[in-house]
């Protein structure tokens, strides 16, 4: 995708404000208009946006980010949680009613998707809560949609309550409602016709069916990829039938969803499920956190930065660079810098997650072992402290002592010293890099 | 009063009772500005006395909520200024020039302003591949499309290439049925290539003029998917000489930014010729096609109004821009 995700678009900022020492309301100003850009880029309805970046920068020129000492990292941190808290947090609970049936009804326009969740959502109850949902044939103006949901029924083995074409949408869900309370089947889910949010008509439809079937929950279905248009789309059925939740779908594509932010900002109802792909199994809870990363394009560097946060302590990350800066890395500070990401989790997790990792050179294509780096610690901890201190005085016989101590062989030992001296020739060079005007020096939360 | 006010009154008058049904005033705004787009965009900026931040603030929001996408706006805007640097307009009235002018070159470029109209066959078979990702309207507009196409005096058949989604099938038969053509169908699960060969041998064999072929919706990231696309689209090839003589992408209106992608990613697979734009009936504007075909150079042949069978239109890039101010015009007086 041409995206630029927002902590590329901060990028040039960031370079800019670190040779200053001193972040200016301008340059907040200036990112936060990086901020508003990343947003409409993901297609979040710019009113939504314009209310968000100003509270965005309310926080900035605060304490917060001025003040800090990585005000890059500290705009997108503000920024991630207030997306965040605007998605609200997760929830995928299914309303049960008191006296069963349990009534569900899947609303929206044509073609984003109601008939395939309508067979992902019974799917689903069936599977995880073990419930015997009837499916209702509502859509009689789409050709063949009735038969689709037949289909469906088929593939789950469930079964299809329909009229054929010719019947009242009303009818149908009410003599629905009373076959399934016959067959005593606890869920009945709905599948009414797509249509236009404008259209008065259909729309009025959708209420008789409410107010005659009174459902327990009243799922709106919307197209991820949906652009600015999600606000009025969203808006409207809220208002006309007051949805009780959201399901996102097709959200396997490679689009970054903002309207899932619209969404949630007009009508304030939480999208509970996401259509994850074409097989009835792929409907799954929705997760405010990850949808917050994408739409910001970031990969999960935020989450990245969470894990850093939480598991590095600051000072002697800071006293880690400060090393790094002035090569006097050791092998002690490997231990403990290896000791502090494992802390974060698998190491291939914690590459992926940086934007531009695979584009580095050293880290292309690397398979971490889990059990290597094991070795890797047991060979540093069979060092005597002068040989972590100064690889230098290192010898055949003290390599012998090492790996016969490590459990490995020399030429395992004679591999780690040697890596390890590139691996500190390579931080000279980032840190040079850094330094350097526009280099595309990378500076990990962690360093 | 404020600049949209104006042009709303402006444009009020032109375009009938507002309180008629959206899709009516759309479709009255489309036959009616056709022509006179020009004229009413010089009133517009007419009446707007100064050129400044506020005049710009507004138009880039107008374009951004239709969709037109933030990099492109930022362009026009830059350009729009520049503009004005440049001859060093002050009042509004010199600006209509320039502002006409961009906005349908955003579509035009350097092209010249005729609606594009499908490339079919004088004499011999036409093939026309419908791609697109799920729950756009491929089979609604190539049901519609056939009626169309029969209604002109040509024989039509219908390939059931999406041979995935269920009932896909079944939805394009009745689409046969009542645009009075026949259906070359297989069994759900089969291959669509084979359906698509079988639909071209029928055609020929029946004498058909034109050859409409669904596929199964599909996203654009899925690369075994776009493969299967592909091998649709080499069987046409292979089969009918210069076919598929179309590939029309369908787009639905309401999609966002995710439409470029969607434009580049089945162009790369089946050389798209065309975008058919669905759904333009209800609030969205779909106004990522600027984008489209200003970075991709694939026009938008048809729009989809409604519903009905004649609601299938073609575009008019006159109307289309028009459309992206409609609700502006609205907003202001309500």
């Amino acid at each position: 995708m041409a995206f630029e995700g927002l902590a590329e678009r901060l990028q040039g900022t960031i370079q800019r404000i670190k040779g200053k020492g001193k972040v200016t309301e301008q340059d907040v100003k200036e990112m936060t208009r990086e901020v508003r850009l990343a947003l409409l880029e993901a297609d979040v309805n710019f009113k939504v946006v314009k209310d968000f970046v100003k509270r965005i920068k309310e926080r900035a020129v605060g304490q917060e980010v001025m003040e800090s000492l990585t005000p890059g990292q500290q705009v997108i941190k503000v920024v991630k949680d207030e997306l965040t808290e605007l998605m609200g947090g997760e929830q995928s609970k299914i309303a049960v009613a008191d006296r069963p049936p349990t009534v569900i009804m899947m609303v929206g326009l044509q073609g984003a998707g109601k008939t395939t969740t309508t067979g992902k959502l019974a799917n689903l109850l069936r599977k995880k809560y073990n419930r015997n949902p009837l499916l209702v044939a509502a859509d009689v103006y789409r050709p063949a949609a009735i038969n689709q949901l037949e289909t469906l029924g088929k593939q789950l083995n469930m079964p299809v309550f329909s009229l054929g074409t010719e019947a009242n949408p009303v009818d149908i869900a009410n003599q629905a409602i009373e076959q399934a309370k016959a067959e005593h089947q606890d869920y009945v889910i709905i599948d009414t016709a797509g249509r236009l949010h404008v259209d008065n008509d259909l729309m009025d439809e959708l209420e008789q069916i409410k107010s005659n079937v009174n459902p327990d929950e009243i799922f709106l279905v919307v197209d991820a990829m949906t652009g600015q248009d999600a606000v009025n789309v969203a808006e409207s059925f809220n208002e006309q039938l007051d949805v009780t939740g959201v399901v996102l779908t097709k959200l396997d594509g490679d689009t970054r969803g903002g309207a899932a932010l619209s969404i949630k900002a007009v009508t304030d109802k939480p999208i509970k499920f996401a259509g994850m792909g074409e097989k009835l199994d792929e409907l799954e809870a929705f997760h405010p956190e990850r949808m917050a990363s994408r739409i910001l394009g970031m990969g999960d560097v935020l989450s990245l930065i969470e894990k850093a946060q939480d598991t590095v302590d600051q000072n002697k990350a800071k006293e880690l660079e400060e090393k790094m800066r002035s090569a006097s890395f050791t092998f002690d500070d490997f231990l403990e810098q290896m000791g502090q990401v494992r802390n974060m989790g698998p190491l291939e997790d914690l590459i992926g997650m940086l934007p531009g990792a695979n584009k580095m050179k050293g880290l292309k294509n690397v398979q971490f072992d889990e059990k290597q780096l094991s070795h890797v610690e047991a060979i540093i901890q069979s060092m005597t402290k002068q040989e972590r201190q100064d690889p230098g005085v290192m010898n055949a016989s003290r390599k012998k002592r090492i790996a016969k101590g490590a459990g490995r062989s020399v030429s395992e030992v004679n591999r780690l010293l040697k890596q390890f001296e590139e691996m500190k020739k390579m931080m000279k060079q980032m840190t040079n890099m850094q330094k350097g005007k526009k280099g595309k020096g990378m500076k990990f939360p962690f360093m | 009063m404020s600049f949209f006010q104006k042009l709303k009154e402006k444009f009020s008058g032109d375009t009938g009772n507002q309180q008629e049904a959206q899709p009516e005033k759309y479709k009255e705004g489309l036959s009616k500005t056709r022509g006179s787009f020009s004229s009413k965009i010089n009133d517009l900026v007419a009446r707007y006395r100064k050129v400044d931040e506020d005049f710009f603030e507004d138009l880039e929001e107008i374009l951004i909520s239709a969709d037109v996408g933030v990099t492109a706006v930022m362009d026009l805007i830059d350009d729009l200024k520049m503009e004005v640097k440049r001859r060093n307009i002050k009042d509004s009235g010199e600006m209509k020039e320039v502002i006409s002018e961009k906005l349908v070159d955003i579509y035009y470029g350097d092209k010249d302003e005729e609606p594009e109209k499908l490339q079919l066959h004088e004499d011999g078979l036409s093939v026309i591949l419908f791609v697109g990702v799920n729950g756009v309207g491929k089979t609604t507009t190539i049901g519609k499309m056939a009626h169309q196409l029969k209604q002109e005096g040509k024989k039509v058949i219908l390939a059931a290439g999406d041979t995935f989604r269920a009932g896909a099938i079944e939805q394009l038969e009745v689409w046969g049925e009542r645009a009075g053509v026949d259906v070359i169908k297989h069994n759900a699960g089969s291959d669509p290539a084979a359906v698509v060969f079988d639909g071209i041998q029928a055609a020929r064999s029946r004498g058909a003029d034109v050859l409409l072929c669904d596929t199964a919706g599909r996203l654009q990231n899925k690369v075994n998917l776009m493969n299967e696309l592909a091998k649709v689209k080499k069987v046409i090839s292979r089969e009918v000489p210069n076919g598929p003589q179309e590939v029309l992408l369908v787009l639905d209106a309401t999609t966002g930014q995710n439409a470029m992608s969607q434009a580049k990613t089945f162009s790369e697979a089946t050389d798209v010729s065309g975008i058919v734009l669905t759904k333009l009936d209800g609030t969205a504007k779909g106004g990522i096609v600027l984008a489209i075909r200003n970075e991709l150079q694939i026009p938008v042949k048809y729009v989809g109004l409604g519903e009905k069978v004649t609601d299938l239109q073609a575009f008019d890039a006159h109307a289309f821009v028009y459309g992206l101010f409609a609700d502006m015009l609205e907003e202001e007086t309500s």
